[in-house]
């Protein structure tokens, strides 16, 4: 499981920056969503992933040795949240630079260091 | 208790401007509210440096499982000075800030910024960390895009693409450490990393902890998104901005590189110091050939960050002790620039150096105000910025880094060349005939209130250098020995 996972982390993040590098500002927001989702993936990856076991402790009261560790979950729950609000204001911002601008091409947009 | 101050307060000042419509209102309480900040800064300062570190850990759970807040001197320092900012800023802001509809929630968003900021200074945790950048983050995008211009925009584009990827870094740097250790209380992971001798393994996370900071503080080969952005604002975010936000990025380095990433000293210190020179140098050759006032400070940020980057590679606690205190100098210096800029731009209507002139004849409380924070950055006697670089030169040389503080010191005359080429153009040469027929403006002591604020507080860390060194040598100390701070998280 671990394996797969890490391939598909891997997947994620050549074409989180793939798109990163394309001209177009809607293609670089949906790269910056791939690279989140990798990273949140990798977070979650980091602590190892134990299939089938039960959350709950027995009703012995001993602790269960294999849970799986539920802080890079909690972790990652945030950085979801996080990253779901980041996306929502770009495209706002993106939408208001179109209206402004007129085109979604990074090349077209002046240096702003020259002006 | 008192450690939760300086989050708490903001979000209840952001909940008290959310109510607010009228404008007078939004005005005075920000302006009691950043008072207020300060006073609580102050009195954190007065008790961690009388009574050693405030700790405490949030949730009822106890440390390292819950989120620790902690004060030492080192956060202490950056809270009292971010906080001078803070109120110099808010009153900036009464007469400079952009006004109209949409522009009434800015006050909320300049209090969800210090609320990031700090955060970032007072967390004990990896991960609460990186939460309080994200809040700092996000409230800057919307304040850089406020004036909602297509200057802005693109500029707010270019911005956030590489926060965000530097975001991105910190997150897979904090999900490999967590991995690796199986904690993130940065007490916690003092103590584990300690005796850790596998380098390797750390220094993949210690890698992405570098490029996410480094993008933070704009060091050399990821700070092209500043220059890029840091004109564009309305003139109060960038003084704010030019302050505060990179040496986050600074005291990040600052707290991770001392704590626990201090396995491998060899590597990581030779890639810091190529890293500081580089910055350093680039920085200022790339200021001198700019002619719009807010572009030559934008860069000269850059320049002033590598010197905060050498103190940190040199090491020893006067190193670090040097480069706290360069970083406290050159926010309080570096925000007055800002902020004076925007006066000139009152007088004369303009950023660019080729369309203003005359101004010491016209304003010579302006041209004094000037003179301060500009001296101070070049580095004279008796000024806060001579001390700075003094430290700093004087730990160079003692710990036998000659190239880098040979660097350093030439670099201080690219600052005082692009400080002369302010003065002389905007202040000594003659108007040009364009403005002179329009009617003189004249600044009211409003207006030069938070640059005088600024001004002073420079004056008095030059006095006062002797206090304030002992202050940052007593934090580099703790840096460099955190057994006191484990001590103090641990047993909470």
């Amino acid at each position: 499981m671990e394996i797969i996972l890490a391939i598909f982390v891997g997947v994620l993040y050549t074409a989180g920056v793939y798109m990163l590098l394309r001209r177009s500002i809607l293609k670089f927001i949906i790269g910056i969503i791939f690279l989140s989702n990798a990273t949140n993936l990798l977070v979650f990856l980091a602590a190892g992933i134990i299939p089938g076991e039960p959350v709950f402790i027995d009703e012995s009261g001993t602790v269960a040795r294999n849970l799986a560790d539920p802080l890079p979950q909690a972790l990652v729950l945030t950085a979801v949240v996080i990253g779901l609000g980041i996306v929502v204001y770009l495209l706002a911002v993106k939408y208001r630079l179109f209206y402004e601008t007129q085109t979604d091409d990074l090349d077209q947009l002046k240096p702003t260091e020259e002006e | 208790m008192i450690a939760i101050f300086p989050i708490l307060f903001p979000v209840i000042l952001m909940l008290i401007h959310l109510l607010i419509r009228k404008e007078k209102a939004a005005v005075i309480s920000g302006i009691t509210g950043s008072l207020l900040l300060l006073s609580g800064s102050i009195y954190i300062f007065i008790k961690v440096f009388s009574e050693g570190n405030l700790a405490m850990v949030v949730g009822g759970w106890d440390a390292p499982y819950g989120i620790s807040i902690v004060i030492d001197p080192l956060s202490a320092l950056f809270l009292l000075v971010s906080s001078v900012i803070v109120v110099a800023i808010s009153v900036f802001s009464i007469n400079f800030r952009e006004k109209g509809r949409k522009q009434a929630k800015y006050y909320f968003f300049f209090f969800s910024l210090v609320l990031g900021i700090n955060g970032s200074f007072t967390t004990g945790d990896v991960f609460n960390m990186y939460v309080w950048f994200e809040v700092m983050l996000l409230s800057s995008f919307v304040l850089i895009n406020l004036g909602f211009s297509k200057e802005q925009l693109r500029a707010g584009i270019k911005y956030m693409a590489l926060n965000l990827v530097g975001s991105l870094f910190f997150l897979a740097g904090i999900g490999l450490l967590y991995g690796k250790t199986g904690t993130l209380n940065m007490a916690h992971l003092a103590q584990i990393l300690m005796h850790d001798e596998q380098s390797l393994l750390i220094n993949t996370s210690a890698m992405l902890f570098f490029l996410a900071f480094g993008i933070k503080a704009a060091i050399f080969p990821l700070y092209f998104w500043l220059p890029a952005s840091y004109h564009t604002p309305n003139i109060t975010v960038s003084s704010l901005f030019a302050g505060i936000l990179t040496k986050v990025g600074v005291y990040a380095f600052i707290r991770f590189f001392t704590l626990f990433f201090v396995q491998d000293p060899l590597f990581w210190h030779n890639l810091l110091f190529v890293v500081a020179g580089l910055t350093m140098v680039l920085g200022g050759m790339a200021a001198t050939s700019k002619y719009e006032t807010r572009k030559i400070l934008s860069y000269h940020i850059i320049s002033q960050i590598g010197y905060m980057i050498m103190g940190l590679a040199i090491f020893t606690p006067l190193g670090i002790a040097g480069a706290i205190f360069f970083a406290l100098h050159n926010m309080l210096a570096k925000t007055n620039t800002f902020v004076v800029s925007g006066l000139i731009n009152r007088m004369r209507g303009s950023y660019s150096l080729k369309e203003v002139g005359g101004l010491f004849k016209e304003s010579p409380v302006l041209a004094v105000l000037f003179i301060i924070p500009a001296f101070a950055l070049a580095g004279i006697p008796p000024l806060s910025g001579f001390y700075a670089k003094f430290i700093l030169i004087k730990a160079g040389f003692e710990d036998g880094h000659y190239w880098i503080t040979g660097i350093a010191i030439l670099t201080g005359m690219l600052t005082l060349y692009s400080m002369i080429k302010i003065w002389n153009e905007a202040f000594m040469k003659k108007a040009p005939e364009a403005i002179e027929e329009k009617a003189i403006i004249k600044l009211s002591f409003l207006d030069l209130l938070p640059s005088i604020l600024l001004g002073a507080a420079t004056i008095l860390m030059g006095i006062f250098a002797a206090s304030m060194f002992n202050f940052t040598y007593e934090a580099a100390e703790q840096l460099l020995n955190p057994a006191d701070y484990i001590y103090n998280v641990m047993s909470k």
